[in-house]
């Protein structure tokens, strides 16, 4: 096995990007892959709790990296969801514990024994964020239809251009197909419009996501949920997938617009 | 649509707005030049060109601009016209 390294950024914090690597590890493993998620934020760790691994932490990324563990016994083992890890973030130390080197060779190490490495990064554009790029061979964007959050989803673009990253693929999170009707929130296309790189998902608003995290139940298990769902085809489609946007993730009809406008540029 | 632009008769949806402020917000973000210094960058242009021609001052406009994948500084300059000139001189 030859991992791949998927890194899931934002620039803005809220706008999902925990919830967005939780759901994206967890549908890679269902759909048989072998998958380590990494929660890059040092200090303020919380990619445990979304995936309800919290009780289960005993080595944490900063012990990897100063060498008090090996990596093995800092990799938390989902026992819901067969071949899906977790590295969880120090709590009690800041980002300065860790190098961009230190997470590209971690990285390297996970590479023989996994198909997918998912990095959530912390909020921001300083040290934990160049950390949490500097392994990565993809970058995916989070952002929600709103203008704060599309601004700094393209400040962060260009950082990540700048750090020869590529342009990112985007997902846009936190969708409401019915404000979006009545035109009172952006639509996906307009935010390709602006921003200008690949779609890799939608995701519509839905309680559901809220009712999982409560229970620590990524919302991508729940086969019910329509965020769920869409966690899914964009986690297929960042593993090569060609799955066309249509109506599942939303209202009918906004999205076929869509997939036109995806379409003509190919995916993965 | 919301309740008070309804109540205003406008027909304008808030997404349009988000999008356009977004597109002049991310210009600026992108050249890394405030609306601000554009203001400034304008005023030294203004006196610079004063210098060697006659310009009608409160006509200049000077403005980004991106298309496609190209960002531009656009200025517009008019010159005062000829019988003001005419007159100046003499």
């Amino acid at each position: 096995m030859t991992a791949k390294i998927a890194t899931i950024t934002s620039g803005k914090g809220g706008v999902g990007k925990t919830t967005a690597t939780a759901n994206i590890g967890v549908a890679l493993a269902s759909m048989g892959k072998r998958v380590v998620c990494i929660d890059a934020d040092i200090g303020l760790r919380n990619l445990d709790v979304v995936m309800g691994l919290e009780n289960r932490i005993v080595y944490d990324l900063v012990d990897v990296v100063e060498g008090r563990c090996k990596l093995r016994q800092a990799l938390i083992k989902d026992k819901r969801l067969n071949g899906l890890y977790l590295i969880p973030a120090a709590q009690t130390r800041d980002k300065t514990a860790v190098s961009p080197q230190d997470m590209i060779k971690l990285a390297d190490d996970l590479r023989s024994e996994f198909d997918w490495v998912i990095v959530d990064s912390p909020a921001g554009i300083e040290r934990g964020f160049r950390n949490a790029i500097a392994p990565a061979d993809v970058v995916l964007v989070v952002t929600n239809p709103e203008v704060s959050s599309v601004r700094d989803a393209d400040r962060i673009i260009g950082l990540i251009e700048a750090e020869e990253k590529g342009p990112g693929k985007l997902i846009v999170n936190r969708i409401k197909p019915e404000m979006v009707k009545r035109g009172d929130m952006l639509d996906t296309p307009d935010i390709l419009d602006v921003l200008a790189i690949e779609l890799l998902g939608i995701i519509p608003e839905d309680e559901h996501v809220i009712v999982a995290s409560n229970q620590g139940l990524p919302v991508a298990m729940d086969p019910k949920s329509r965020a769920g769902r869409a966690f899914m085809n964009t986690a297929r489609r960042l593993d090569g997938e060609d799955v066309p946007f249509e109506s599942l993730e939303g209202a009918d009809g906004f999205f076929g617009r869509l997939s036109r406008l995806v379409k003509p540029g190919g995916e993965g | 649509m919301s309740f008070f632009n309804r109540l205003l008769g406008e027909n304008r949806s808030s997404a349009k707005s988000a999008k356009e402020r977004l597109q002049l917000v991310l210009v600026h973000d992108r050249a890394d030049l405030s609306p601000g210094n554009l203001e400034a960058l304008k005023d030294e242009v203004i006196d610079v060109i004063s210098r060697y021609v006659d310009i009608d001052r409160r006509a200049v406009s000077i403005s980004l601009t991106k298309d496609r994948n190209e960002q531009r500084l656009v200025a517009d300059i008019p010159l005062a016209n000829a019988r003001r000139r005419r007159g100046s001189a003499g």
